[in-house]
């Protein structure tokens, strides 16, 4: 299958080792990874801050970037979640524009997803020797309801140590420009997630969205912890020979 | 309405929408205090545990979800003639119906109401829009009483406090500080009261059944009224509502119009959701339900005030206007991360936790209380657990569209949105980025406002190529 990459404006300038990590995976599953270079930003930092005028050159350009793909994915639950519920709400009185963006995003799809609903794999052949705990992101389990895919993939990798986050549904306090805007509650909000992740005696904390890996990560960092954040798609990508 | 036809907000100097502090600052000394921390996080986790496992019991939850939520859009959509139906069947059976345009217009006619019976005491029934109005204090600068007769209620009145819950309004007091509140503020309680739960609960009766027994005026809000029969319901835990609704001779009732059921028989939906999504309860304990006057039962002159004050103007707002559906069952608080961790006086309003965040700014106009939309991650908790479905996040998304924006914030996000519409200038920024990062110690000292991250949290370190470079040079 040919597969748009939407790689996401955080991915690719801060952690590409997601965004490499997806494309490696897919084509190692025999289908072929697209990457538009037209594409930037999905737009929702704008518009979770209250800047929709501004998002609306953003939006166009996404849909005008990823129109012309059958399929598109994107190692973020929180971009998709945006694309999904948000892009044709910010096209607004453009109707056609808005009709377009929801037909871009019918799709658009998170890497768990795209994985089990429509490549119907849940073994993708990953070898990950380590012990690891899933943090479920809001916006993949409550925007796009992605359930228990994730896990079902990471139950298929080898040498995997799975162990259940406690609270695991909660919020880690990221929320984008929240974790700015109210820095003292997200603060407050990490501190409870980072003590659930140190409980499992894990020594990588997992997830689908490299901006709450980055919240987390950075809090156990801080408190050097020696706990790793590593996304969904790198552990996903890992083989015996990687 | 004002001249310009649009609808009038919730007027300032008066009642309880609008905090004294942003959110962030408020929050900030919250965050500080541990025992309130503590408090909060052991109340909130008992009662999601409770609502969750009696939810889990009905089959039909999501249906009843769907019926709530379809029941208060038709009724939003109905809202004028519905209210008048419900004038001319509180009045064909024996109550007055005051009409009020906001706060002021409420307490005066409230007061006016009590005056008019010569008592200088009135019992309350915990009510969210007489806290909304600030009412204790109109009747106060009266020369009139109010004596709260909800157990938490009375905590917080004793205490010269204020509400932090819809539901459970001294959530943040835990036994011993209630102890310590009693043996300052109730009139002849023993020295020797202890912080069992029981004996604070046998104090307050006895302080209140002596209230009950010499007092001729209540003042109660509503959580129902049914337009086509004129019958308005007030749902408690304590019995100690009802108490107020049949005692005194005088009722007085100050309900928001959004309150409104088209039907009787609607209730039988909202009384499934509201107590297993409230309390966790299967069946609310105390429902007090009654029609104007019945003669030679219970009080004997009803009055029924329809409050206004700003919801009008929710209503003209087509993604706001759901917030109107709440039926302060608290479900909202009870899930919400931010709220757990900040409780609820931070949010300045009596409407806290997420509905508060979506609710006030839009009684107020979001000038008024432009932090409060911004008070959420947007986890999205909130929308599951609402038994009528109010899409909070959608709103508060909404809402900070039409917040004023502070002008570097401002600034950047346009510059941000300028580069990010130009791949070639993204590419360069991304670079540049980069540069600035290395340069820079790792992680530590962020400018403002971006200091706010870097107080508690490391920056990644930058990578050797972005993604797109890495794609080229494949």
């Amino acid at each position: 299958m040919r597969i748009a990459l939407f790689a996401t404006c955080l991915a690719d300038t801060m952690f590409p080792a997601a965004a490499k990590a997806t494309v490696l995976l897919l084509e190692r599953l025999g289908h072929e990874v697209v990457f538009p270079a037209e594409q930037t930003c999905c737009g929702q930092m704008h518009i979770n801050t209250g800047y929709q005028k501004d998002a609306l050159p953003l939006v166009r350009r996404h849909v005008r970037t990823f129109e012309p793909y059958d399929v598109i994915v994107a190692p973020s639950g929180s971009c998709v979640g945006s694309v999904r519920h948000q892009h044709a709400m910010v096209a607004g009185a453009d109707a056609g524009l808005a009709a377009r963006a929801t037909s871009v995003a019918s799709r658009t799809f998170e890497l768990s997803e795209l994985l089990i609903d429509v490549l119907g794999v849940e073994d993708v052949g990953a070898y990950f020797p380590h012990r690891v705990t899933y943090h479920p992101t809001c916006h993949s389990l409550r925007v796009l309801r992605v359930g228990d895919k994730p896990l079902r993939l990471l139950r298929n990798v080898r040498g995997l140590d799975l162990v259940e986050l406690p609270d695991a549904e909660q919020c880690c306090g990221f929320g984008g420009t929240f974790s700015v805007k109210n820095a003292d509650t997200s603060t407050a909000m990490l501190a409870d997630k980072m003590r659930h992740v140190l409980d499992t005696g894990a020594d990588v904390c997992t997830a689908g969205d490299a901006s709450c890996l980055m919240h987390i990560g950075g809090g156990l960092s801080r408190l050097r912890t020696g706990v790793r954040t590593v996304h969904l798609a790198e552990i996903l990508a890992s083989t015996e020979a990687s | 309405m004002t001249f310009l036809g649009m609808p009038a907000r919730a007027p300032r100097g008066v009642g309880h929408l609008r905090g004294d502090e942003s959110f962030p600052v408020a929050a900030r000394k919250a965050l500080a205090n541990s025992q309130l921390r503590r408090n909060l996080q052991h109340a909130t986790t008992t009662i999601r545990g409770k609502s969750g496992r009696v939810i889990a019991e009905l089959p039909d939850w999501q249906e009843l979800r769907s019926a709530g939520s379809a029941l208060k859009a038709y009724t939003m959509a109905r809202l004028p003639e519905l209210l008048e139906q419900l004038e001319e069947n509180v009045t064909a059976a024996g109550g007055v119906v005051h009409w009020a345009a906001d706060a002021n217009e409420a307490n005066r006619i409230v007061t006016d109401l009590v005056r008019q019976t010569g008592e200088r005491r009135v019992i309350k029934v915990k009510s969210m829009a007489t806290q909304e109005i600030g009412l204790n204090e109109a009747l106060e600068a009266a020369g009139i009483t109010p004596v709260e007769t909800d157990l938490a209620e009375l905590i917080v009145q004793l205490g010269n406090d204020k509400p932090s819950h819809i539901l459970v309004p001294a959530i943040h007091r835990n036994r011993s500080e209630i102890r310590e509140i009693f043996l300052k503020a109730m009139p002849d309680v023993d020295p020797g009261l202890t912080d069992d739960p029981p004996v604070l609960a046998a104090a307050a009766r006895r302080y209140l059944r002596e209230t009950f027994l010499s007092t001729k005026v209540a003042v109660s809000g509503a959580n129902f009224a049914i337009a086509e029969t004129g019958t308005l319901a007030v749902v408690e835990s304590e019995g100690n509502g009802r108490m107020c609704l049949t005692l005194p001779e005088t009722l007085i009732t100050v309900m928001g119009i959004e309150k409104l059921v088209p039907k009787w028989s609607d209730l039988e939906v909202f009384l499934q959701l509201l107590p297993r999504a409230s309390t966790g309860e299967r069946m609310n304990p105390y429902t007090s339900m009654w029609t104007g006057v019945t003669p030679g039962d219970g009080p004997q002159a009803f009055h029924l005030v329809l409050l206004d004050n700003g919801r009008t103007a929710v209503l003209a707002d087509e993604v706001g206007r759901q917030a109107l559906h709440c039926i302060r069952c608290s479900a909202c608080l009870n899930v919400c991360p931010v709220y757990e961790r900040t409780g609820g006086h931070a949010y300045g309003s009596v409407y806290p936790g997420p509905i508060g965040a979506v609710l006030s700014p839009q009684l107020t106009g979001v000038a008024d209380n432009p932090s409060l939309p911004y008070a959420s991650s947007l986890c999205g908790a909130c929308f599951d657990a609402c038994p009528v479905k109010i899409d909070i996040p959608s709103i508060l998304v909404h809402l900070r569209n039409q917040a004023p924006h502070p002008r570097t914030e401002a600034a950047v996000m346009a510059a941000a949105a300028y580069t990010m519409d130009r791949p070639k200038l993204y590419a360069s920024a991304q670079r540049a980025a980069k540069l600035a990062r290395i340069a820079g110690r790792r992680g530590r000292g962020l400018p403002p406002p971006l200091n706010g991250w870097s107080a508690s949290r490391d920056l990644p370190s930058p990578p050797k190529e972005t993604f797109r470079d890495w794609w080229r040079s494949r």
